[in-house]
């Protein structure tokens, strides 16, 4: 029973920190109908920053630095490349940001090599026991500092105006154009607002358990790609309920590993795949998603 | 090479409005006898290719020519039907493994006795790859069929995920996390190895890459002219359409799901065939052969070749597999590129940044890709021959509207605005 508990909870916090990812690529989907494979890569390179500026610069300056970095990346992909192909079909979009992946993940690559790089979190690698269920600071720090930050983000987009601006311009784009909304604007802020929690859920994915900066970072951040997809593309409350359930499904897939040894070793890190694709079965749209409709 | 999956007669009546006075209906017009000719030309080329080249080129070309029937497979279903597709790794592995366990012998190499093989013929193997691919896509359409665009996508990722951890753990049939060596091929005692028989045509040995050249070469053509067909046929119209609009496909009496899957069915034989050929021109499966950078790469050479055209498949497969082992076999010569561990950019990821940049450029500046690149020159070259009636500089004959482009982007399902 602990153990369950325990997988519970740090499936929990595991989800916390796909659902800020899930959250950053369903708010691009909304604001500029791209679905942003370069989601993973931006993520890896808040990682690395955060990791290679912690020497010079300390750690709160570094996450800060890394955080603005990956918001501007984020930013440059938007003005110089989605910007103009503004109007394109989804899948052109969806291919120019597998281009843009392409190259940011081989230099992230190149430049980390086979090292793990270590990023020194002040709150190390311990772990806290609540009533008997352990887990590790960092992961309760996640999960705390998630649940903030994406309550913050579900009041900044029902109140405020960007927000309202948001939700105007993802209903009916042209709409909302015509009302004085500035879709450029709009999806410019949101890819930065996409790019500043990828760089949160980097913090705390390269942090203890995980060893540290490596590559394999990368296919951690794919498996949100999952929690996106059957929460509903577009729908950010599917993005959590997303994010938390790949989670958890990841943490009981490998925590009773030694029960599924006929799936095969690791077959956690397959598992969000899996339950992506029996979702889509039945709820093509994801679990939130608006279904498309035809109208003739 | 830059046949588009567009009927062939709105390019005749291009080239006839470029020079109205003769029809161009009647007869062939000296552009398509050029074409001819340089077709012919490099098919000789192709032929006569292994007597004048080293092992190097010709095992490049293998590559290739497995690569291209892959892509070829792949842009049916992406850049002709608009079904975003990331799981083509998935096929492939579908492929190279069935082949290899199919036609491999059980037992394998000293240590490694716990392999499985049925040691069938190797012609068998390779048949039964491809339709194993083929019904493994079938299995999935379903699935994609139910999905729009873009969700079809990110759900197809997961298949490569799911196909990366079962080689990994199906050891006796994938050889597991080491993989396993492939066999040779052989049609009907003939084998395609460096002996038995020996084999010298006009005093150059035909050893293994140079049999292995003709085999590619022969099954690449045939994926070729089947693509080209299909596409001029009735099923390729269809799928061209659906393309467009579903609805509209509907309205005119497509059915959408049975279509979709024959699409998947088509494309995952195309992809199994090409992991076969992949299987046989490394001599070995393992488990990193499959992962979603092969399935991104093949998607780069149907996006640099055009979306939607067969020769840009193959074009775009020629750029991508080439790449890599050209900067590897030249990396001393080139600038910023070396070997590994020598501060420079290593051969492999010079070639990915140079074809992820190419993508972002041609979805920029050229949609329509290589094959559109071609196209433009190919009319270029005969608006040049016929000087413009009338002295004025002629406006552009095509008109985007006028015909439909081939370069038509791949519209969503249903825009129904």
């Amino acid at each position: 029973m602990t153990q369950f508990l325990s997988l519970l909870l740090n499936g929990l916090s595991l989800g916390a920190i796909y659902a800020l990812i899930a959250l950053g690529f369903v708010i691009i989907f909304k604001a500029s109908e791209v679905v942003s494979f370069t989601h993973g890569s931006l993520l890896l390179l808040g990682a690395y920053a955060i990791a290679r500026l912690s020497e010079p610069l300390g750690f709160l300056l570094a996450v800060l630095a890394g955080l603005a970095i990956t918001a501007l990346a984020a930013l440059v992909i938007e003005r110089f490349i989605i910007n103009r192909l503004r109007g394109a079909p989804v899948i052109s979009l969806a291919i120019v940001t597998i281009g843009v992946d392409i190259i940011l993940l081989t230099e992230l690559i190149r430049r980390i090599g086979p090292d793990i790089l270590n990023v020194p979190h002040p709150w190390g690698g311990e772990s806290v026991r609540i009533g008997g269920i352990g887990i590790t600071q960092n992961r309760l720090i996640a999960m705390i500092v998630a649940g903030v930050l994406i309550a913050v983000f579900f009041v900044a987009f029902k109140y405020s105006s960007w927000g309202v601006a948001m939700r105007a311009s993802a209903e009916d784009g042209e709409t909302a154009a015509l009302m004085g909304i500035r879709q450029g604007r709009v999806s410019a802020l949101a890819w930065v607002v996409a790019g500043v929690l990828a760089g949160v859920a980097a913090l705390f994915l390269v942090g203890s358990p995980t060893p540290g900066v490596s590559s394999a970072v990368y296919a951690t951040a794919l498996r949100a790609f999952p929690a996106a997809i059957l929460g509903g593309l577009d729908s950010t409350g599917g993005a959590l309920v997303g994010g938390l359930l790949i989670g958890l499904a990841e943490s009981l897939a490998a925590g009773y590993q030694e029960q599924l040894l006929f799936l095969g070793r690791g077959f956690g890190e397959v598992v969000p795949y899996v339950v992506m694709i029996a979702v889509l079965l039945v709820r093509p749209s994801g679990l939130f998603g608006t279904k498309e409709l035809t109208r003739v | 090479m830059s046949e588009q999956t567009v009927s062939r007669p709105a390019g005749a009546s291009r080239a006839g409005s470029a020079t109205p006075a003769r029809s161009g209906r009647a007869g062939r017009s000296p552009g398509t006898v050029v074409k001819w000719v340089l077709l012919a030309a490099l098919l000789v080329f192709l032929l006569v290719f292994p007597l004048y080249f080293d092992e190097f080129w010709l095992r490049t070309g293998f590559a290739v020519f497995g690569a291209a029937i892959g892509a070829i497979g792949l842009n049916l279903l992406v850049g002709t039907t608009g079904q975003l597709s990331l799981a083509h790794a998935f096929f492939l592995a579908v492929g190279a493994v069935s082949y290899t366990y199919i036609s491999g012998e059980s037992g394998g190499l000293g240590t490694r006795a716990s392999l499985d093989g049925l040691g069938l013929p190797p012609i068998v193997g390779m048949v039964v790859g491809v339709l194993l691919a083929g019904l493994a896509g079938l299995v999935f359409s379903p699935i994609a069929a139910r999905l729009r665009g873009i969700y079809l996508g990110v759900a197809s990722l997961g298949l490569v995920f799911i196909g990366v951890h079962v080689i990994n753990t199906w050891t006796p049939v994938t050889g597991g996390f080491n993989g396993r060596a492939a066999p040779e091929f052989s049609l009907f005692g003939f084998t395609f190895g460096n002996s038995d028989p020996q084999l010298w045509v006009l005093g150059v040995p035909f050893r293994e890459a140079e049999r292995l050249w003709y085999l590619g070469l022969v099954l690449a053509l045939a994926a070729y002219v089947f693509a080209r067909n299909l596409l001029r046929s009735r099923p390729g119209r269809a799928l061209q359409t659906l393309r467009d609009s579903e609805v509209a496909a509907s309205v005119m009496g497509v059915n959408v799901q049975a279509y979709k899957a024959r699409v998947f069915l088509v494309s995952s034989m195309y992809a199994g065939l090409s992991g076969v050929l992949y299987a046989l021109s490394i001599g070995s499966i393992a488990p990193e052969s499959f992962t979603l950078v092969v399935s991104i790469q093949y998607l780069a050479m149907i996006v640099l070749g055009g979306l939607g055209s067969v020769g840009g498949a193959a074009l775009g497969a020629l750029f991508v597999t080439a790449l890599p082992l050209l900067f590897q076999q030249y990396a001393d010569v080139l600038p910023l590129v070396s070997a590994p561990g020598q501060g420079g950019i290593s051969a492999g990821f010079a070639a990915r940044f140079l074809y992820g940049a190419a993508i972002i450029l041609i979805v920029l500046f050229e949609p329509a890709g290589l094959a559109g690149i071609a196209q433009r020159l190919t009319q270029r070259f005969r608006r040049g021959r016929a000087p413009a009636r009338g002295g004025v500089a002629a406006p552009p004959p095509e008109q985007p509207g006028s015909a439909p482009t081939p370069s038509d982007r791949p519209a969503q399902g249903s825009d129904t605005r």
